[in-house]
């Protein structure tokens, strides 16, 4: 049986903030910003971050896959939202997979993407079982550098695993070297970087090539025959000088979604990859490359199997569910580089009871409610007693997973009284079209989208509060447009 | 069904203090003025009342927990006294309390009062808070006008209302009842407005304006209830009764099952039915001579005419156009102002409106006064959410009515 890619997904938030809006503020300041005020960078929404984006990316990777089997998941990052509380766990609840499961957290560089894929392709060789590996970031960046032009967030997923793969690993190499280019020091919250010619230079031209023959020569696949090459830096030029360096085709150069996304930092490699995948054609052969204190080179070979997995939104499909932002000052609130008069009502105390949240974890984190034995009524919370006027049965509901259920708008408003760090504060009544409902709060929504009754929604997994008392943080599952599914006829009421 | 409360319990005094911004005023103060004005209504001494309750809600922002603020600032001789709270309904509950005791036979005269101090929050609108452990993990982030607003986008879409229709009835509610408010002494909010101000106003939750909220205020509201018996043996004559006394709580179904619309209240509907049958009232748009209702938003107030069959379903729109509710239309609604121009001080709300129709039934509502000679006054009160809430209804009337 074959070691590779099972299935694969991606996510970027929704918002895409306009380069040309950072220069236009800060052109005063740094007018070198200028140079580099062209297309757009992926931002995530205030109720968004490392933990939710790779959870969206597992979702959209797990469409259609067997989430029983799965025997790990791991997740790889450099902007945890927890230092100390495992991000991967909170991942693997939210999917609802079984408990009995390896978690793991990937860090401390640049190369957590690249090196947490490799390492999950060789435990997954091991164990024989499936692991899902999520690489998500959201990087923080000093307003007016160019650190705030060039990245991104967003996040990507791989199912890796032995069987009937869509892309065969073939073989991977890491050259290791403690080249800083830039570090973020432990409390610190921005990243110092030094020139960039001298990355491009001593970095990029002499490390990744080093990298790249050595797993060329270890799995004696000509330079030629490399279709894709993804190497996920911002600076211009650098891979199209690496491929020629390296002997690949001009043509393998991967585009760096630089113009469209910005770069997600120790996720870039597998948002590429997962990019690439997605009109991948059977034979096509992947030389994927992650840099950070060294190099790592991956190569994956395309199978025939790419042509039956299941259709997905994958990076595409979310570069296409974009909403242009112009708004700078929402992108400096939400990201607390600027301090916002938020009124008396943000002063609620948003303790979270760790007893209460353990003791609630399927309700809150997996979105799990009941579905009565007696009646077949579906409901959320799960209850004692079912909530069927016509039944009222005690004890009798069985789990039931609501996360992927579609669901239709009933009653909406848009808040301008309650606190919302982006308002106004969207939320309704939803109905799952199976049955059940939920008051729920409402993320992503458009100023431009009417909101109407009968309307398709869909879940999304999202941080409800910070608490920023504690540097907790809560999550807890958002209602959206379904745009996919928009146009057919509201769902009659139950009964 | 049981036999009900028809007639067995009698209002022997009501006193309700000036709502409104009392900043230079405690709690205290505000229950010392209805307790005052309900005691000296009633002509007697504080110490025949056997028994109390304490109608208030949100006591972190005044009183404190429990019955030991009602007694400690009445000085009451250590009778028993016991603290309510039913969200909004608060002020009802503690009415409940009291003619039910009466009713019973275990305290001849009784007394409820409900309070509340929300002027001391540091900002408009009702406080802010954490709604429990378990609900914060998993309820919206719901405000007051935001959980009520969304009855006008389900009413609108049920009934295939225009939305400007809907929004220009829902401004008559709010013109009306500063019209009612103008003529009330003790009203919160006295100025008159026009329909252009309230369609013009700044969008609190799509689609209530500012002028589609209640006030909320500081006030407090009182009445000494005791049997018809003792009323009249204590001189008093024309004696205004208790009709029906009923509560609706809900029980999980419009949060959690699909059978709800969102456009309007379970809980009323069934609490409607129970009150009508207990006060024997077979034609209530035609028997009920006065309505306060629970308008904390126009839209509550729209859909609330529907919901206790005095306006077709999807007629109270044309109802409200019509000057149906108007002061001096066929049945009045809020001819005191309302929640939204008397104010809301929770827990007081429920006794304010009995005593409402109390003066009214009585002929004692002055400028305000109802001409045509009033028999049945309907008070309603809504506490939680549309979607999570408790009922309340009382009929009060002419004994013998």
């Amino acid at each position: 049986m074959d070691l590779g890619i099972l299935a694969f997904g991606g996510y970027l938030p929704q918002s895409r903030l306009q380069r040309t809006e950072i220069a236009k503020m800060h052109g005063w300041y740094n007018p070198g910003l200028k140079g580099l005020a062209k297309g757009e960078r992926a931002i995530a929404n205030w109720d968004e971050d490392a933990i939710t984006m790779a959870v969206e990316a597992a979702r959209d990777c797990l469409k259609g896959q067997d989430r029983s089997s799965i025997s790990a998941v791991f997740m790889a990052s450099t902007s945890f939202p927890f230092e100390d509380r495992q991000n991967a766990g909170v991942v693997a609840e939210a999917l609802n997979l079984k408990s009995q499961l390896m978690t793991l957290d990937l860090a401390a560089s640049q190369r957590a993407g690249s090196s947490g894929l490799s390492v999950a392709l060789q435990a997954a060789n091991g164990s024989g079982a499936p692991i899902l590996f999520t690489a998500s970031e959201q990087r923080q960046t000093k307003a007016a550098s160019p650190q705030e032009m060039t990245y991104g967030d967003g996040a990507a997923a791989v199912l890796v695993g032995k069987g009937d793969v869509v892309a065969r690993f073939i073989g991977a190499h890491t050259e290791s070297a403690d080249f800083v280019d830039h570090f973020r020091g432990s409390g610190h919250e921005y990243d110092y970087a030094w020139e960039e010619r001298w990355l491009r230079d001593e970095g990029y031209l002499k490390i990744v090539p080093a990298a790249i023959n050595a797993v060329l020569e270890k799995t004696g696949i000509a330079a030629g025959d490399i279709t894709t090459f993804c190497f996920p830096a911002a600076m211009k030029r650098v891979a199209g000088m690496l491929a020629k360096k390296a002997g690949l085709n001009e043509t393998a150069v991967a585009d760096n979604l630089q113009a469209t996304c910005g770069e997600t930092g120790a996720a870039h490699p597998v948002v590429m990859l997962v990019h690439a995948l997605e009109t991948a054609n059977p034979g096509d052969r992947m030389l994927v490359t992650g840099f950070g204190q060294g190099c790592d080179a991956l190569i994956f070979e395309v199978t025939d199997a790419i042509k039956t997995l299941a259709p997905r939104t994958a990076i595409s499909g979310h570069l296409a569910r974009r909403r242009a932002d112009s708004n700078y000052a929402r992108f400096l609130t939400v990201n607390g580089l600027v301090t916002m008069e938020e009124g008396i009502r943000a002063e609620v105390d948003k303790q979270t009871g760790l007893s209460t949240h353990y003791r609630n974890r399927d309700m809150a984190q997996r979105m799990i409610g009941g579905c009565c034995k007696e009646c077949g009524t579906l409901q959320f919370p799960k209850s004692n007693v079912c909530v069927n006027p016509n039944c009222g049965a005690i004890g009798t509901q069985e789990d039931h997973a609501f996360a992927d259920k579609k669901a239709r708008l009933n009653s909406f408003t848009s808040d301008r009284l309650t606190y919302s760090p982006d308002p106004p504060a969207h939320y309704g009544m939803i109905q799952f079209e199976d049955g059940g409902r939920l008051m729920a709060d409402f993320t992503d929504i458009d100023p431009d989208q009417d909101l109407q009754v009968g309307m398709a929604m869909k879940l999304m997994f999202r941080v409800k509060d910070h608490d920023k008392n504690r540097g907790f943080r809560r999550y807890f599952w958002k209602a959206t447009p379904d745009n996919d599914d928009q146009g057919t006829a509201p769902a009659e009421a139950a009964e | 069904m049981a036999s009900g409360i028809r007639d067995k319990v009698a209002i022997l005094g009501m006193g309700c203090s000036r709502f409104g911004e009392r900043w230079s005023d405690n709690a205290e103060d505000l229950m010392i003025e209805a307790f005052t004005e309900a005691l000296g209504d009633a002509g007697i001494e504080k110490n025949q009342i056997d028994a109390a309750w304490l109608g208030t809600a949100i006591e972190e922002q005044h009183v404190g927990k429990s019955a030991v603020p009602l007694s400690m600032a009445l000085r009451l001789p250590n009778i028993p006294v016991t603290r309510v709270e039913n969200y909004c309904a608060s002020g009802s509950e503690a009415f409940r309390g009291a003619v039910y005791a009466v009713a019973a036979g275990a305290a001849d005269i009784a007394l409820a009062l409900g309070v509340e101090k929300l002027k001391d929050t540091g900002y408009g609108g009702l406080p802010q808070r954490n709604r429990g452990s378990v609900n914060d993990l998993f309820w919206a982030n719901v405000s007051a006008p935001g959980s009520f607003a969304q009855l006008a986008s389900a009413y609108q879409a049920k009934h295939g209302i225009d939305a400007g229709d809907l929004k220009r009835a829902m401004a008559h509610i709010s013109v009306k009842s500063h019209d009612n408010g103008s003529r009330n002494p003790k009203a919160h909010l006295r100025n008159r407005i026009d329909e252009d101000k309230v369609l013009n106003a700044p969008i609190i939750a799509e689609p209530l304006g500012l002028f589609d909220c209640c006030g909320v205020s500081d006030g407090s509201a009182c009445a000494i209830v005791t049997t018809p018996e003792i009323a009249k043996s204590l001189g008093k004559h024309d004696l205004i009764t208790v009709k029906a006394l009923q509560l609706a709580a809900s029980n999980g179904l419009e949060a959690q099952h699909n059978s709800w619309d969102g456009s309007h209240f379970v809980t009323t509907r069934k609490c409607a039915e129970r009150a009508y049958k207990e006060a024997g009232i077979s034609n209530p748009r035609d028997q009920i001579s006065l309505f306060e209702v629970h308008d904390c938003f126009s839209i509550t107030e729209l859909v609330t005419m529907e919901d206790l069959f005095i306006s077709p379903e999807g007629g109270a729109v044309k109802d409200i156009m019509d000057g149906f509710y108007d002061a001096d239309g066929k049945v009045p609604c809020q001819i005191d102002g309302g929640l939204k121009c008397f104010g809301h001080p929770i827990g007081a709300s429920g006794l304010r409106m009995i005593y409402e129709m109390y003066l009214q039934l009585q002929g004692r509502a002055g400028d305000r006064q109802r001409k045509e000679e009033p028999v049945f006054g309907m008070t309603h009160n809504l506490g939680g959410f549309p979607h999570q809430n408790v009922c309340s209804l009382a009929i009060v009337g002419k004994m013998g009515a």
